[in-house]
Parts: structure tokens; sequence; C-alpha cells
């Protein structure tokens, strides 16, 4: 990082809590932009927080793509993006603006003369807008082009800063699909883009609940007491989705949901929820933390007992009748491709031991809900008639992470009446409902803090690593062994998820 | 659902705001803080109406109190409205005679317990928001210099009046320019020797505007009248050629500096409703808009101290935990 936080700003003061963060000069080019991604979330968030007032003056955005174009169309999608997908009203003033900012660049990733168009089309920006010679590249297309793209960018001089200016690049998960192809990843970036340059976008981490689990676990004194193996029996993290893969194919055939959402959202959620405390929220203090609970997951010695994998089969899925996984377009009748994944991981810490970590993800399941629960120990003793306490379960601490992003206490109550009757009662807090009506939507988040170079919620390349250490044995296994388990789309998953969880006399929370 | 309760209690109107939770089904508690406007009837509808949209991102309740005619006998009326407008509560309360001198004895019970409480004048501040019944109970105290009339010598009073927690929209008005003149100075600059605001006449903003680049930067700060709208230019003096923000017509603001292109962006006037939010986004005092009215009250012209030397500044300025 250059520059910036060295210059003295007798305007900036610590009390002064009102002004925001805002980016400095700089051009955002993207690659990929007609993508979905592009249309729905990354245009909809430029203007977003141009709107908020969190862009510089003069910010640019450049589109590259396999497109003939010019300026014009691609203002006019973005704009139909912005208008359809904004979270924050639509302005003429801010929307003008920012088109005149807008600029397209057709051409191709092999084609040298496109990139050398690129490269003057950004130096042009920086003398008539003032962008300061700050490149943010935004790779928002299939990783087997980002080989070409980088080294084009180092080709055209375009991936190299200047003094006083930098260079940032960011990528969107999937980070390689085992170790081997993460690493090599890796080392393409790396041949051009030193780390601390890499921006890997997990649009979770910008999630307001979960950085609020860092809230609500280390600004209170509440939790802390019982975050432990002497009170919690064990923790659910489930990511269940009532979509199919739609129009992802083409992606999700042969990677799974294990490696989709497994290896990087739900294995982020545990290493939050089972992290130590960070010794101050300095990105590396908090990455250093992460990787060290990461190090410490351990995977059950029986893979084929603690890990489940299933395929949805044709169903009704909430009133709607659906096609299952391989009838699906693009999808082979001979796929194994498993579309639901749930395994038990332990954690070999003081704090943990002998505290199972259950994690599931599926497609088509009965809705759609993210969530961490920690279920709580049963009480040692109760000092009540055995029918009385029939229909208590365990306390849960439940963080909704979406939809209604909340938290959920769940424990026992007597129930009002003149007989002593106990059963359990929720207590909600309710975050999505009021607080986030107009707080930034992830992208938005992660997209300041790309162009501000402030990387705390951005994965790196360590913890991409150690998350695929922990996934490819079982991939490796699953591949040699069985087949997934059909299961009704529209249904919770497998009868062997359940099982699983019989085994260890637990059972998942019905969401 | 609303509820009329004429000549009325706090217990009745307890009593109201608990049944229509039952009846609605909806949870007892999720509001974080309590949200008093004292307004009278014409300026009424407005303000509730603003307090409102903010209740959706600060879930809220809002207590509206209406002085009614000083003559009648004391006695008050309420309007209970839940579920009408979001996700907060809203009690209008109207009070009649000598009861006005003790409207604190009708909030307190209505407070949501254990939250902050923030108190908002929208009309005519008080002369001491911090001695007013309402305001003292207040964490925060919200008024509005341009409110009135003679929005520089509302703000003069407000500045001797001062107490921790007292705020004023002018200040929020202009968190977009202080935002976009930060920006403009987080790139290397020369030093700046002085600062001029540009505004339409009486405006209480541009007073405060001055006041804070006046301290921030140990320079003299002057104000000088323009045609408006609001503030139409910042100009900050190096020796190299003054670095400028100007906003002619109110929307589009031009940032220029000495040997770069102009740079233009979106600098468009906020709603009460945005002013509002703002303000109950902290709820702690606001240290440096004391600073910027304190320095206001006492003169412009003079250059004063400047900021904390940088060794020490850009220490603590340093943005640690990045979370807000």
């Amino acid at each position: 990082m250059t520059g910036i936080e060295d210059v003295f700003n007798p305007l900036r003061d610590p009390r002064d809590k009102r002004l925001p963060r805002v980016a400095g000069p700089c051009v955002l080019v993207l690659f990929g932009v007609t993508g979905d991604l592009a249309r729905k979330k990354l245009l909809p968030a430029i203007y977003d927080l141009a709107n908020r007032g969190l862009l510089p003056p003069g910010f640019a955005l450049v589109g590259f793509a396999r497109r003939d174009w010019e300026h014009q169309d691609f203002r006019q999608l973005a704009h139909d993006a912005v208008k359809e997908h904004a979270r924050t009203p639509f302005r003429e003033d801010v929307w003008n603006q920012l088109a005149e900012g807008i600029h397209f660049v057709p051409g191709t990733f092999d084609d040298d003369a496109s990139f050398e168009e690129l490269a003057r089309a950004v130096k042009e920006l920086d003398e008539k807008r003032g962008t300061g010679g700050n490149y943010a590249f935004y790779l928002s297309i299939p990783p087997k082009f980002f080989q070409d793209v980088v080294k084009q960018l180092q080709r055209s001089g375009l991936s190299k800063p200047s003094e006083n200016s930098w260079r940032r690049v960011v990528i969107e998960k999937p980070f390689g699909h085992d170790l081997a192809s993460a690493r090599e990843l890796n080392a393409i970036l790396h041949e051009v883009f030193p780390e601390e340059s890499i921006f890997r976008i997990d649009h979770y981490l910008g999630k307001e609940t979960v950085q609020n689990i860092l809230a609500l676990r280390f600004a209170n004194t509440l939790y802390e007491p019982i975050w432990n193996r002497s009170y919690v029996d064990h923790v659910q993290i489930t990511m269940a989705e009532d979509i199919g893969i739609g129009g992802r194919a083409g992606y999700f055939d042969g990677i799974g949901a294990a490696r989709d959402v497994i290896q990087n959202h739900l294995l982020q959620l545990l290493a939050l929820t089972a992290m130590e405390e960070p010794v101050s929220f300095e990105a590396e203090a908090v990455r250093a933390e992460k990787a060290k609970i990461l190090s410490a997951v351990r995977l059950p010695a029986d893979l084929d007992t603690y890990t489940v994998r299933g395929q949805y089969t044709a169903g009704w899925q909430g009133g709607v009748k659906v096609p299952g996984f391989r009838e699906e377009e693009g999808i082979p009748q001979s796929s194994r491709t498993d579309t639901y994944a749930a395994m038990r991981l332990d954690i070999d810490t003081r704090r943990w031991a002998g505290v199972p970590f259950y994690l599931r993800t599926g497609k088509r399941l009965a809705r759609r809900a993210t969530e961490v629960a920690l279920l709580f120990q049963t009480a040692p003793h109760l000092p009540f008639a055995q029918t009385d306490t029939e229909e208590l379960g365990q306390n849960a601490l439940v963080i909704r992470v979406q939809p209604d992003e909340g938290v959920t206490l769940r424990f026992g109550s007597k129930v009002p009446g003149t007989s002593m009757e106990v059963r359990d009662v929720n207590m909600d807090f309710d975050y999505g409902e009021s607080f986030t009506e107009s707080s930034p939507e992830a992208y938005e988040r992660l997209l300041l803090d790309v162009l501000i170079g402030d990387p705390p919620l951005f994965p790196r390349q360590e913890e991409v690593e150690r998350s695929w250490q922990i996934l490819d044995p079982v991939e490796e296994y699953w591949e040699k062994h069985g087949a997934p388990e059909p299961y009704p789309a529209g249904s919770w998953g497998p009868k062997a998820a359940d099982e699983m969880m019989a085994r260890d006399g637990r059972a998942w929370r019905r969401l | 659902m609303i509820i009329d309760l004429a000549n009325t209690t706090t217990r009745k109107i307890q009593d109201a705001l608990t049944a229509s939770r039952h009846r609605m089904g909806g949870p007892a508690t999720g509001k974080v803080l309590t949200l008093i406007v004292v307004t009278d009837e014409a300026a009424q509808y407005d303000a509730i109406r603003a307090s409102a949209e903010v209740a959706r991102e600060h879930p809220c309740r809002i207590l509206g109190v209406i002085t009614r005619g000083r003559d009648a006998d004391p006695r008050f009326d309420a309007e209970v409205r839940v579920g009408e407008t979001g996700p907060g509560e809203t009690v209008l309360l109207r009070l009649y005679g000598q009861l006005a001198d003790h409207a604190d004895s009708v909030v307190l019970p209505l407070l949501v317990p254990d939250t902050p409480l923030v108190t908002w004048w929208p009309g005519t501040a008080p002369a001491t928001p911090g001695e007013e019944a309402l305001g003292a109970l207040a964490q925060r105290r919200v008024t509005d210099s341009a409110g009135g009339a003679d929005p520089l010598d509302t703000l003069k009073r407000l500045a001797a009046g001062y107490r921790p927690g007292d705020t004023d929209f002018a200040w929020a008005r202009i968190t977009p320019w202080r935002s976009l003149l930060a920006a403009a100075l987080d790139q290397p600059h020369d030093d700046i020797t002085a600062v001029r605001v540009e505004a339409e006449g009486d405006n209480s903003s541009a007073a405060l505007l001055g006041g804070w680049l006046s301290v921030r930067l140990g320079v003299p700060a002057e104000v000088s009248p323009s045609p408006g709208p609001g503030i139409t230019a910042v100009r900050m003096s190096t020796k190299t050629g003054d670095i400028a923000v100007t906003r002619p017509d109110g929307r589009v603001a031009t940032l220029s500096r000495p040997d770069q292109p102009d740079r233009q962006v979106a600098l468009h006037r906020r709603s009460t409703a945005e002013l509002l939010a703002e303000e109950l986004r902290r709820l702690d005092p606001d240290e440096v808009y004391h600073e910027a009215v304190e320095r206001f009250a006492k003169g412009l012209e003079a250059a004063g101290k400047p900021a904390p030397a940088p060794q020490e500044q850009v220490k603590a300025a340093k943005p640690k935990a990045k979370k807000s």
C-alpha cells in the first residue's frame, strides 16, 4: 500500500465519527461485465457507494468484455442494472456523475491490442478525471481465464504501479477446486501481484451478521464464559438453499456442494465462531486467529460414518414440482456430484476438545437458511418431576446469517398455568427487520474495502489452502467410495445425514 | 392501529401500548431508543413523519410532545399509533394548560426502559437545550438552528449553552461537505494558509463549516455571502493555488486542485429524515461539533491554535478497528 495513510490529514479526527471512510481517486476495471454478478451485485453496489458519497470525485469504471459496444451501451447496461437492483433510491445527479466515468473497452483476453487499448483508456482517465494512476482489477470471470488476463495486464504494463499509486486485483470464489489447483491459481496471481494487493472476495464475510459474530463474542461479557466445552454440547453450522443449480450447471457439475460452500463459507463461519479473541481488529491479528483455529480442525477418522453427501431427485419444493439434479439442463445422467454435503469436524484445542462441529449444506432443501447454532449441554440436574420437563430441549444460541438476520436464544420457560411444566421458548433479536434497511449490502462493503485497501474481511491464501487441506481428504474418499445418496427436492436432505447425528445421540435443528 | 385517548393518563397510554402489542402479536422489545419530538401542531406532521422514516433504521418509540392552549385546564390527550408507519410505536401527546411546564412528568413513565433517550426540537431551538426539562433527561439533544428566525444568533446562543450531548442539524447538514473535504486532504497537498466558505446569507451550516475548518487547520476562516443555494463553495488556499470544492447548483460539486483535472461528484442537500438518522447513529457527545460551534461563537477571524501535532495525530487517527 502506498501513500494514502502516510499523508497527515488535519481534517481527520478519530472522535469525528460522522465522517465516513471514502475511497481515494481510482479506476475500477471490471472484467466480465455481462455476468449475473456484475449486473445484480457489482454495478448496483458501485452506484450505492456513489449515492452514499463514499466514492471519490472523479471515480471511473471501465468495463472490458467481448462485445462490440460503445461506452454508451455499457452505460445503458449499468443504468438498467442500477435501476433494477440498487438498494438506495435512484438520483439523477449521482447517476450522471457516475455515468460520465463509465467507459468500455471491447476485446478478448488473448488479444494484445485490446489490452493496449485498455491501458490507453485508463491513462486517459487519469488525465481527464484525475484518477491518480490507481487501478483495481475485478476479475468477475471464470478462473480458467485468470492466467490470460493476468499475463495481459503484465504485458501491457497495467499491473505495474508507478510512484505513489497502487494496483489491486479482486477475485471471487472458487479459489481452486482442491489444494493443488488453489496453489496453482495463486502462483498465477503471485507472478504479477504481491499477496497484499490480492483481494479474495467471500461475500459472506461482508455480511453484517457475520461481522456481528465478532461483536457478539468479543464486545460482551455474557457469552465468553460459556463459549467453550464446559457448556457447549455441539455446534451446527448450516447453509441451506431452496434453489437448484439454475444456470450454474457448467460450473457446478464435478464441483459439488462441499467444494462450493463448505470449503469457503462454512469453514469461515466455523473459524469466526471458534477462534480465540484476536489481540486487535487489525487484519493481521484476525487472520492469525482464523488460521490458528483452522489449523486445529481435525477430520473424523471414519469418513464413511461422519461424512454424508446427497443428490436431489425430482420432487416438490415449496409447492412447485422441480426436476432432479440429473434432469437439470447440462448435467449428465451419470453425474456423481454432491448437491448436499454434511460432515462432523472436531477442533483440537482446550476450548473445543470433545465439542463436535457439524456442517451441512445443500441445494433444493425445504427452505433457505444460513445459521450458526450453539447447542448447550442440558442441566446436570433438574429439580422437577420428569414429566414436567419432557418438552424441554437443549438451550441454544443461534446466529441467523440469512434470511432475517438476527440472534435467537432458546431456553426453557414455565408454561402459564397451575402445573409446573417447562417448555422451550425463543428470545429473538431481529437484526434484519429493522437495522439493515439502509445498511450496506455485502458487496458494497467489500468493494469499498478494496478501494480503500482495507483487508480484514478478505481471506488470505493461507486460510484458503488450509480449508482445502481439510476438505481434500473427504473429496478423495468420496471419489473412491460409494455414490451420493438421493434425497427428494424440498426435503431436509438424505437420511444418512440424520443417521450421522443420531449415532452421536443428537439431531439436526429443524430450520 | 390508532388509539385515541382523550383527557388521559400515562397509565392508560401504557395499557394501550401493551394491548395493541398483544393484539398484533408483536414482540415486546426491539426498540433501541426513545425519541422525543418537541413540536407544535403546525409542524408535527412533518416531524413525526420524518421520525417514523428514521424508525426503520433505528426502531424506537416516538413521543411527540405538542403544547396546546395555555389557558385551558391542565390535562392531556394522547394518540397511540402502533404498526401504522413502521416498526416503532408513536405516541402523540397534546398538553393543555400548565401541564406544558411539566411535560417531563408525562414523558417519564413512557420511556423505553434502559435505552438511550434523544430529544429533538425541529422548530425554534430553546435557549439552553440541556436545561429544558425534556432536554436534561436526554443523552442527546438535537436542535435545528435554521428551524427558527435568525440562525446565526441561535447558533451563538447554543454555543453559549452547550452541554455534552448537544448537536445541531446545521452540523449534520454539512457531513457530506466535510467528508468530501477530508477526502480531498487525504491526498498529498501543500500547507493550507486560509479558508473561505461561500454561502447564502445567515447560513448556520456555513458558520459551522468555517468553525470546523478553522479549528482543524489552525487557520483563519472567512464566511462570505453568495447567491446560494446553501453553501456554494469552500476554498482552501495553499502557496500553489486553491484546493476548492464548488457547488453552484446545490447538486453537483466540483473538486479542483492545483495542477490536476477538475473532478465532479454529486453532493445533494439532505432530507430531514437523513439528518435525523445520522444524529441517532451515534449517541455519545459530539466533541468535534463542540469545537466547531465554539470557534464560530468566538469569531472565525483569529487563526487560533492548529490541530494536534502530526506525530501524535497520525497515530491516533490511524484507523484501527474499521468495523463501522
